[in-house]
């Protein structure tokens, strides 16, 4: 299935997720094509996030599947270590390690895990850092950084072992306009050099610029899924417009 | 939370899928049912949970039978079966044994919360920021400093012996109440070192953020840095408590009966060693009930407020 050209790197089929009585997702369904960037909007407390850590293993689902690769990755016996290798996650909340410096933070996974010598993880990482003007943070703490440079950092230690797919949670929540357009830039970038990747945010304006396909998540469910012209433009949903007519009064579209 | 729990909920209670999920969709979703591939995986799971049962318990029972058989195939079994595990001698023994655990135990009830208070607040002073609290601040690490290093047994001695020796008044005699004291004396040095590495670990930013509505030092420290550390050091706290049940014997120097010097009585007379084994299987009977307690204590505790997940 891998071979064949057009199939979606991750796929997801009526993937179900509960937390004890309450139903967050209920049967969402979402291929996400290569070199693509698929964007989740929805609000807060729609499963965004959940989405994200079912895809990447850090919760199990109820039922449904999540294909990767044409490779069940729900599926009990497979792998999860390998699987995740192949997955690059930023969290909403960062993650970052406390107790390491950025680049330490960024190249730990590179030399433990991908077996890349030190001097090349960090000539990697230094050079990540350059584009998202971090160079001069390089031997900083996280809790010395501030909130947009720990999000940054956040994005390179997942962008640096050039995974199959990127999942980004709220990438631009912390940054000022100029850094939104820099982080922007970079997804393009990424986006360029073939990477797929799924974004949850709240920042329409950056959401309607780097989506290949918008997708709408309400009531468990993706309500609705179109490009960015279509969602964002001519919305079919009633939910979906009442969604966006909100967002555009508080001025953030 | 375990993911078992929830699939097993799932299935007897079917979903009537999230509120107002059809309003405004205008898609009635039909109520969940369990596909056939969520089956198969709950399926494969339980054989696999039943399969690791299987394996553990037969590693264990394998383990079991060659100790058993090489223990007991071993040329002296039968001498040393005699002289430490002789059913007779571990009869006789057990009454006075018992009577002096009731020692241990008044000693282990008084001085462990009186260590805790104790080192709790040697570790509270000990965190104090700001010059004004220097000179406490310096004692408390004296304190800490000082009988952390002192042995035990010679700080029994010292006081079982010295403190009468001193002849003062209104100050008690009594050998109990004065090991007791050595005991609070040397175990709260550890204790507060230990509660202090749990203050200490809590994130700056925690401080920052209960500072920040508002709370003073005190209140910050109080609900929302002590919470925290606490959680952390309970698996080193019953350490300390279980070692403390076993220090409490260490009274006899002072001629008191607890039931290591009741089980070092009966051996003198018979030259059977039998009851040592009822008084040391005793203290591992009494340790195990606290140690469980704490780790049912703690593992609720976070599985209310954990973010979860299967990693
Ligand atoms: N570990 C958990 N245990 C119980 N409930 C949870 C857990 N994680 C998430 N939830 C619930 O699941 C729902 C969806 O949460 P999620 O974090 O996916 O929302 P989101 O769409 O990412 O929201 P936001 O835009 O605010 O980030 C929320 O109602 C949340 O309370
Ligand atoms: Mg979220």
């Amino acid at each position: 299935m891998s071979t064949v050209a057009t199939a979606p790197v991750l796929r997801f089929e009526s993937v179900r997720k509960t937390f004890g009585e309450q139903v967050i997702l209920d049967g969402v369904s979402l291929d996400v094509p290569e070199h693509s960037v698929t964007v989740l909007i929805g609000a807060s407390g729609s499963g965004k996030s959940t989405l994200l850590r079912c895809a990447n293993l850090l919760e199990e689902v109820d039922d449904g599947a999540i294909w990767l690769d044409g490779e069940d990755v729900t599926d009990p016996r497979v792998d999860a270590d390998a699987v995740r290798r192949r997955i690059g996650v930023v969290f909403q909340a960062y993650n970052l390690f406390p107790h390491l410096n950025v680049l330490d933070n960024i190249t730990l996974g590179q030399r433990r895990v991908h077996k890349v010598t030190r001097a090349e993880a960090e000539r990697r990482a230094l050079e990540l850092l350059d584009r998202l003007g971090l160079a001069a943070k390089a031997k900083e703490y996280p809790d010395r950084l501030s909130g947009g440079q720990q999000q940054r950092v956040a994005l390179v230690r997942a962008i640096v072992s050039e995974p199959r797919v990127l999942l980004l949670d709220e990438i631009t929540a912390a940054l000022d306009p100029e850094l939104v357009t820099e982080v922007l830039s970079v997804v393009r970038d990424l986006k360029e050099q073939g990477r797929t990747m799924v974004l949850a945010t709240h920042e329409m304006a950056f959401a309607r610029d780097v989506a290949d396909q918008v997708c709408f998540l309400a009531d468990g469910v993706i309500l609705e899924r179109g490009t960015s012209a279509q969602v964002f433009g001519d919305p079919q949903h009633e939910r979906t417009r009442r969604f966006l007519s909100r967002v555009r009064e508080a001025g953030r579209l | 939370m375990s993911e078992q729990s929830v699939s097993e909920s799932d299935v007897s209670v079917p979903s009537v899928g999230p509120p107002g999920g059809s309003d405004d969709t205008g898609v009635v979703r039909p109520p969940y049912v369990p596909s056939e591939r969520r089956l198969a995986r709950e399926a494969y799971r339980r054989s696999r949970t039943r399969r690791s049962a299987i394996v553990a318990t037969a590693s264990t029972l394998a383990v079991a039978a060659v100790l058993f058989f090489v223990i007991t195939g071993s040329p002296g079994w039968p001498v040393t079966k005699k002289t430490f595990l002789d059913p007779g001698y571990a009869r006789s023994a057990l009454s006075p044994v018992l009577h002096g655990f009731v020692l241990n135990l008044e000693l282990l009830a008084v001085c462990g919360p009186t260590i805790l208070v104790l080192g709790l607040l040697i570790a509270a002073v000990r965190t104090l920021r700001g010059p004004v609290f220097l000179p406490l601040r310096l004692l408390a690490t004296a304190y800490v400093d000082f009988f952390r290093g002192f042995p035990l047994i010679i700080l029994l001695l010292l006081i079982v012996f010295g403190v009468p020796a001193l002849q003062l008044q209104g100050v008690t005699n009594d050998p109990i109440l004065l090991g007791g004291a050595a005991l609070v004396i040397n175990y709260s040095a550890y204790v507060a070192e230990v509660f202090r590495a749990g203050i200490e670990s809590v994130h700056p930013s925690q401080r920052a953020a209960a500072r920040s509505i508002g709370l003073t030092y005190a209140q910050t420290m109080r609900f929302v840095v002590l919470p925290q550390a606490v959680r952390r050091v309970v698996p080193a706290l019953v350490n300390d408590m279980a070692s403390l049940q076993k220090d409490t014997g260490l009274v006899y120097v002072g001629g008191a009966i607890d039931a290591v010097a009741a089980a070092h009585i009966q051996v003198a007379s018979s030259f059977n060693y039998t009851p040592l084994v009822v008084a040391g299987l005793g203290f591992v009977i009494l340790t195990i009930p606290m140690t469980r307690y704490a780790d049912w204590l703690t593992r609720r505790m976070d599985r209310r407020r954990a973010q979860g997940g299967i990693v």
